[in-house]
């Protein structure tokens, strides 16, 4: 479970973050979302320690992040895994090389089990066989799996992914989102997913949160998003025209099945 | 400007702690190595060739007609190579060819978000990004250094020889006249503060550049200026401290 207790965050006069709280809980597909400038990458960022709150405390299960030594902080490092918005895969090292960094750093294993391991974590991205290519020869979607297979080659506790299906084709991105949320419930981790894809939300949103303007809006499932009463968040779902006219269409057909009834 | 040295100066407490892992150290040693030294000993041994050649044209030209002996332009031309020409001159070119890519690279790696990547995985950036270079250079640079103090002997010695100025005996008299083995000493102590200022200046301002493109631009331009500023500042002190 990650926990957020009042954070703040500014850069210089601007103040981003305005006081947030919430809870992730684990086995779940959390979502943050909000329209672009909201705060979202910031907040994510700020949750998984690359910036440090102005105020107030992050909590992973009972670790406090902001109180914790440089010895623990470490350990807790290796439970995270993160998928970033470019994918930031190492462009020098092929596939493999990029899969098997974290193990290289940090683990003590043999060449062919750490193999076996990168092999096991392709297959379950279904990229299996692309060891030797580079991120250079291989397209935007498989690079976005490569990145998810790096993020999980620890067996993460705590997974993050900054808009994972930014750039993608409907299909695959349906696929990036299948993926992320199977590995959560697979593996009973907690996953915090920052998006602004009204698809990804409807699919796999076991818990939303939406910001806006560096507050926390609104915060329900995916059950509850479309019939909310919040005016922004309504605003925010609602904001493509084919959206909009697919609403009206839906009222329509409600008021028009009660008149019936 | 102050704030930059104060960080500088901090930041070295995480570049200096201790690896998490030897054996990737080492690997990221090794290509550092290869891309310094034999990446850049084309453009030494050209430039060096030239110093050499240059300044013994130049003090045959300003001792002709005087009483000093032809064989002392082999004297000058060994003593400026290695007290001052060969270690500066290869410094200052590794600042603009090393630094600036080192500077880039480093800073590419911030931009692409390679370097909050591995922070996550609980890697020490500045150590890992920083210190295999900064091994790297102090190994190979004193190398290359003793490489262009040769070369730009041979230099002087082509120039003058060819041209017919002197004799290769006057010229090689003169290479073995006067040798004080402490200037010697002096070239490896330029070499290895010139080197890891170029290359500690260089991560720095490839490490904390902010922005985009351009930004990366100014800071690999900055990599370079101030390295050369900061090793001719460093290069007098030496001649102060050592030769006072």
């Amino acid at each position: 479970m990650i926990r957020a207790v009042d954070i703040h965050k500014s850069f210089g006069d601007t103040e981003v973050l305005k006081g947030i709280d919430f809870s992730f809980e684990e086995g779940k597909t959390n979502l943050i979302i909000g329209k672009s400038g909201a705060g979202k990458t910031v907040l994510l960022k700020t949750l998984v320690g690359l910036f440090q709150p102005t105020s107030g405390h992050i909590w992973y299960d009972d670790q406090n992040l902001s109180q914790l030594s440089k010895k623990e902080l470490l350990k807790l490092r290796k439970k995270v895994g993160m998928l970033f918005q470019g994918n930031a895969l190492f462009d020098s090292m092929t596939v493999e090389e990029n899969i098997r960094f974290p193990l290289d750093m940090f683990s003590s294993q043999s060449l062919a089990e750490k193999t076996n391991r990168v092999n096991h974590c392709l297959e379950r991205v279904s990229l299996p066989g692309i060891n030797h290519k580079y991120p250079s020869e291989i397209s935007g979607g498989m690079q976005k799996r490569v990145g998810i297979a790096r993020a999980i080659i620890l067996n993460p506790k705590y997974l993050f992914a900054d808009e994972p299906n930014s750039g993608l084709d409907p299909k695959t991105a349906i696929r990036i989102d299948e993926l992320l949320s199977s590995i959560t419930k697979e593996n009973n981790i907690t996953t915090i997913i920052n998006t602004h894809d009204m698809s990804s939300v409807m699919e796999i949103g076991d818990n939303i949160c939406f910001v806006h303007e560096g507050k926390l809006e609104w915060q329900g499932n995916k059950s509850e998003v479309l019939n909310s009463s919040n005016q922004t968040l309504q605003e925010f779902i609602f904001a493509s025209p084919f959206l909009k006219r697919l609403k009206r269409k839906a009222l329509e057909h409600d008021k028009t099945q009660g008149q019936q009834d | 400007m102050l704030y930059h040295i104060g960080r500088y100066i901090m930041w070295h407490r995480m570049i200096f702690r201790r690896p998490e892992n030897y054996r990737m150290y080492y690997k990221e040693v090794i290509r550092q190595m290869y891309d310094i030294g034999i990446g850049s000993l084309m453009i030494i041994f050209v430039v060096n060739v030239f110093i050499g050649a240059v300044t013994a044209v130049q003090f045959t030209y300003q001792l002709s007609g005087t009483f000093i002996p032809n064989y002392y332009i082999g004297y000058i031309v060994r003593d400026m190579a290695i007290i001052e020409l060969a270690v500066t001159f290869t410094s200052i070119i590794l600042s603009g060819k090393v630094g600036s890519n080192m500077a880039s690279e480093i800073g590419g790696m911030r931009q692409k978000e390679h370097i909050d990547a591995m922070e996550i995985m609980g890697v020490n950036t500045s150590s890992y990004l920083v210190l295999p270079k900064l091994i790297a250079a102090l190994i190979v640079i004193p190398l290359l250094v003793s490489i262009a103090a040769i070369v730009s002997i041979f230099g002087g010695y082509i120039a003058t020889i060819y041209s017919g100025s002197f004799s290769h005996e006057e010229f090689i008299q003169g290479l073995r006249s006067f040798f004080n083995p402490f200037n010697v000493k002096m070239m490896y102590v330029k070499a290895f503060v010139f080197a890891y200022i170029l290359t500690s200046i260089a991560c720095y301002q490839g490490y904390f550049v902010k922005g985009g493109s351009v930004e990366l631009g100014h800071a690999s331009t900055r990599a370079v200026v101030f390295g050369i500023i900061v090793i001719l500042i460093a290069d007098y002190v030496i001649a102060v401290l050592l030769t006072g």
